[in-house]
Order: structure tokens, then sequence, then C-alpha cells
């Protein structure tokens, strides 16, 4: 059987990881290419059905990541963010997600570099926990 | 908050005193109407009823082991905006914690209602209560009060309560603004009217009641039901955890749901005005169900079930009241109250945040601290 290849689902804000991710890019840095990036206009909008929804589908791996504290640009979106991550990571392991699967991260617009590497430890880190359960599975 | 009266029973029937309680609150100046729980007269039935002439509740009766709707989205519809006058509501502690939910989503108004609760004495699933109340409703209440009353509080003549009510740790509301007490008061004797708020004193100052003290013998019955019913709860937590556990008992725990989505218009707290499962989102083209059908071979119809009970979890867990009407509400008897109980206890607890505790308290997901749960950010 060929190597498992985790699918991950990135949802990036546009103003601070996005842009990290675009600078990445011109700087012909490289990532693992599992990762799928949806670019919102702010973490504070990653209502937890986005996430729940990545999972159901057959993501293995799903991460949130903006601004750093006190960058956001409509103020406090992360924070809020960080709440609902919170709470999803409180629900999803009811259910026998892993809540290493799902993660947040703050990457600022001129971190290129370190999102790179971000990219890279948590396609590792997927790799290593092996399929999500769902792709096989009848539900949606 | 000085006002604590007592109420005497005459022929050991708590309805009457009810009744004419309620009769005389309506009666006061500064109310314009009462909602009450009333038995109709067509069918043998219990239903909050909006009264504003005092001859007509001589069939309230809130009492009675039947809940068929959490009566806190028809408060919420009828203090949206002002209605041109004050009324009183009389409401279960369930039905009130979620009515102080729907005030802090801005979906409901405290200016304009006064709480009066009376102590909830549980009630069974809808289908089981119109077997019990047989042909004779008003009887049915007062043995159903006796036999509470008599420490009987789960099970009567061989009919289980509602598994919501057996497992609610709330039998009294706190944040009522007039409290009648029952528990601890001598069963068929008399029944206790508390004031908790200035409000509540304003009105039973009208009504002349004769005063009293609060029995000591009441907070002790309240706390043995409480702590009888949180090992019940605590129980259904274990036992819901185990058979939910993995996707595929997650699966096995919803194979009977249709996607009806009856637990969602029966849920007094979900609050979205339109909920995005109705809207087109889910109205995907035929191709799309093609599509998933072909990339996994097989396909559960209807689709996103799991997907659905799952996202009303994360939505509104933080302010379930854990009234059981999700479970009222099911055609198919999938057990919503124990699953939505048991993750709102976990997500309520990691904001330390209570449904219907308080006013003060703002909704979790509506607000943040800049220096919490700092240990979720970032990959090492």
């Amino acid at each position: 059987m060929s190597e498992f290849e985790p699918t991950i689902v990135a949802f990036f804000c546009n103003w601070c990881t996005y842009t990290a991710a675009d600078l990445a890019g011109t700087s012909r840095l490289s990532y693992p290419h599992n990762i799928r990036i949806i670019r919102v206009m702010c973490t504070g909008m990653v209502d937890p059905q986005y996430v729940i929804k990545a999972f159901l589908e057959g993501a293995d791996g799903v991460l949130v990541s903006g601004c750093r504290p006190g960058d956001c640009h409509y103020i406090n979106g992360n924070y809020k963010a960080r709440r609902r991550i919170k709470l999803l990571k409180e629900i999803l392991p009811q259910f026998g997600f892993d809540q290493q699967r799902l993660r947040l991260t703050w990457i600022g617009a001129s971190d290129g570099i370190h999102l790179a590497e971000i990219m890279r430890t948590f396609a590792g880190q997927i790799k290593a926990l092996g399929p999500s359960q769902t792709k096989l599975k009848m539900v949606i | 908050m000085t006002i604590t009266a007592k109420i005497d029973l005459k022929e050991q029937n708590p309805l009457a005193a009810l009744q004419q309680f309620f009769a005389g609150i309506l009666k006061l100046e500064d109310i314009a109407a009462i909602l009450v729980p009333q038995r109709l007269p067509t069918k043998n039935t219990v239903m909050p009823t909006l009264v504003t002439d005092p001859s007509f509740l001589g069939d309230a009766d809130p009492l009675a082991p039947a809940f068929l709707m959490n009566a806190a989205r028809i408060s919420s519809r009828l203090t949206r905006k002002p209605m041109g006058g004050k009324i009183a509501a009389v409401l279960r502690p369930c039905e009130i914690r979620a009515f102080i939910e729907l005030v802090k989503l801005k979906q409901a108004r405290r200016e304009d209602i006064i709480l009066i609760s009376v102590d909830c004495l549980g009630a069974f699933q809808n289908k089981v209560y119109s077997k019990f109340a047989g042909q004779n409703g008003t009887e049915s209440t007062i043995r159903f009060y006796k036999n509470v009353m008599g420490g009987n509080t789960n099970e009567m003549e061989g009919a289980e309560f509602a598994t919501a009510c057996k497992a609610c740790e709330y039998p009294v509301s706190a944040n009522a603004d007039i409290q009648i007490g029952l528990y601890g008061m001598k069963t068929g004797e008399s029944i206790l009217v508390k004031a908790q708020t200035e409000t509540g004193d304003h009105i039973l100052k009208q009504l002349n009641l004769p005063d009293t003290n609060e029995p000591p013998a009441r907070q002790a019955a309240i706390n043995a039901l409480i702590s009888q019913r949180t090992g019940y709860r605590d129980e259904m937590f274990a036992k819901t955890r185990e058979s939910s556990d993995s996707l595929d008992k997650m699966t096995d725990y919803f194979s009977n749901c249709v996607n009806c989505y009856n637990c969602r218009v029966a849920c007094p707290v979900c609050y979205c005005r339109e909920c995005v499962f109705v809207t087109d989102v889910f109205n995907h083209d035929p191709y799309q169900y093609l599509q998933w059908a072909t990339r996994k071979g097989i396909i559960k119809m209807p689709t996103d079930t799991l997907f659905y009970h799952i996202t009303r979890l994360a939505h509104m867990s933080t302010a379930c009241v854990g009234c059981g009407q999700c479970s009222n509400a099911c055609p198919n008897e999938i057990p919503l109250t124990e699953l939505f109980r048991t993750i709102a206890d976990k997500t309520q607890k990691i904001f330390e945040y209570e449904a219907g505790r308080s006013l003060d308290e703002k909704p979790p997901l509506s607000e943040f601290r800049e220096d919490e749960f700092k240990e979720i950010v970032g990959i090492e």
C-alpha cells in the first residue's frame, strides 16, 4: 500500500496568515502539499460547523490560523476564534476525534518562514496519527 | 426582598389555591395579562395560555406532569418588544432559565415580565402524559402532586418521568420574581409564596397574604431531591459517554434520525432566526449526492445527519438548560437530552458558565479574555 498522505484543511485569515503564506510562496519556501488553504476574512468567522464539516468529509487535520494578539484587523476576532476552537476541542474528542487533529496558531504577515515550519510540523504530526476514521464511513 | 407568605389549601387542592392566587395577580392594576399553563377544554392536555380576564383561570394547572413545549419561546414572543403592559408568566424553572438565555441573546426582554415559578414536580414524556391523564386531567394532577410530595420523584403508576426531569438539579427557580414553594411544605395543607426580587415584593405587598417563615424542612427537602437527581445525572453522563465515544457509536446513536429537525424547533435556546440546515446551502445538487456516493461507494441517506447534530451541539450546548424538549419532539425516540446534557455539562464547565444562572454573565461565545486558553494556541 502506498504511504498515507493526509488531507489537511487550513482556514487562514486574509490579513496575517494568508499573507504569510503568500510571502512563503514568493520567498520560494516549500511546505507540504497536503494542506488545502481556505482564505477567510478573519478566523473569528470560522463557524464551528466549517471545522465539523471538514472532519466529517474526511479531513485528517484542520488548522485555523490568524493574527497575533493585538494584530487582528477586526480588533478581537482571533480571541473569539480561540474560544470556538476550545469549544470544539471539548466536543470533538467525545466522538473519538483526537484533539491533536484540530489546531489553532497565530502567524503574523511577515512570518513566512515560521508558517512553512508550522505546516511541516503539523503535516508530520497528522501523518503520525494516521488516517481519520471518517474517510471510509457512510456518514456525512 | 422580604415577603414570604403562605396560602392555606382548601380540601387539599393546590390547584384551586393557585388559580385564586393568579386571579389576584391579574386583578392588580399594573398587570395586563398572565401567561399560565391551562388545561384545554376540548382536549385533555395542558398548554400555555395568555389570559387577561381573571374569570378564565378556572383550568390553570401549572402542576400537571405535562410539558408539551418550553414556554420560554412563547415568553420571548411576548416580550421581544413592549406589548403595552406588564405580563406575569407562570413558568417551570427550566423555562425561566431558557428565558434568561434568550434575554441575553437579545431575543426577549426582562423589563415587562414578572416571572413566577412553581416548584417543579417533574413531567412525563408527551406520549406518556396523555395515557396518564386519562379522562380526568385535573384529578390526575392532584394525584401526581401527592405522589411527588410523598417522595416518589421518579415514577408514578408504573410510568417513568422524563429523563430530563429525573436528571434535573433545578427543581426550584432562584431567578423568578415570585417563587411558589411546594417542597418541604405540608402536603395538601399549605403552599409557600416568596418574593425573590423587588418586583416580586411589590406584587406580593398588594396581595396581603398572611406572613410566614420558610420552614427549615423546605431547604432540606430540596437538597435531598437535588442530590438524588445529581446522582442520576452523573450515571446518565457516564452511560451516554460510553455509548457515543466513537464515530461508529455516534452513527448508531443517530441511526434513527430522519433529519426532521424537530429537536431544533422544540429547543428553546436554538437561537438562529434561520437555521442553516433548512436553507439552500443544504439543498444539494443531485450531482453532489452522486459525487459523494461515488467517492465512498455508499452513503447513508438522508445525508448531513451527524453534521447537523454535532453543529447544533457546538452552537447551543453552552446555552442548554436540559429541559428535555428535544427528546420530547423526536419522532424516533433518539435519546437526545442525554447526549446534549452530557456535552453541555463539559462545554459550560470550560467557560465556567451555567445556562440560565444569571443575566450578568454573557454567553461564552460572545466574549473572551485576553489571557485564557493559551495552551491551545501554537504547534510545537
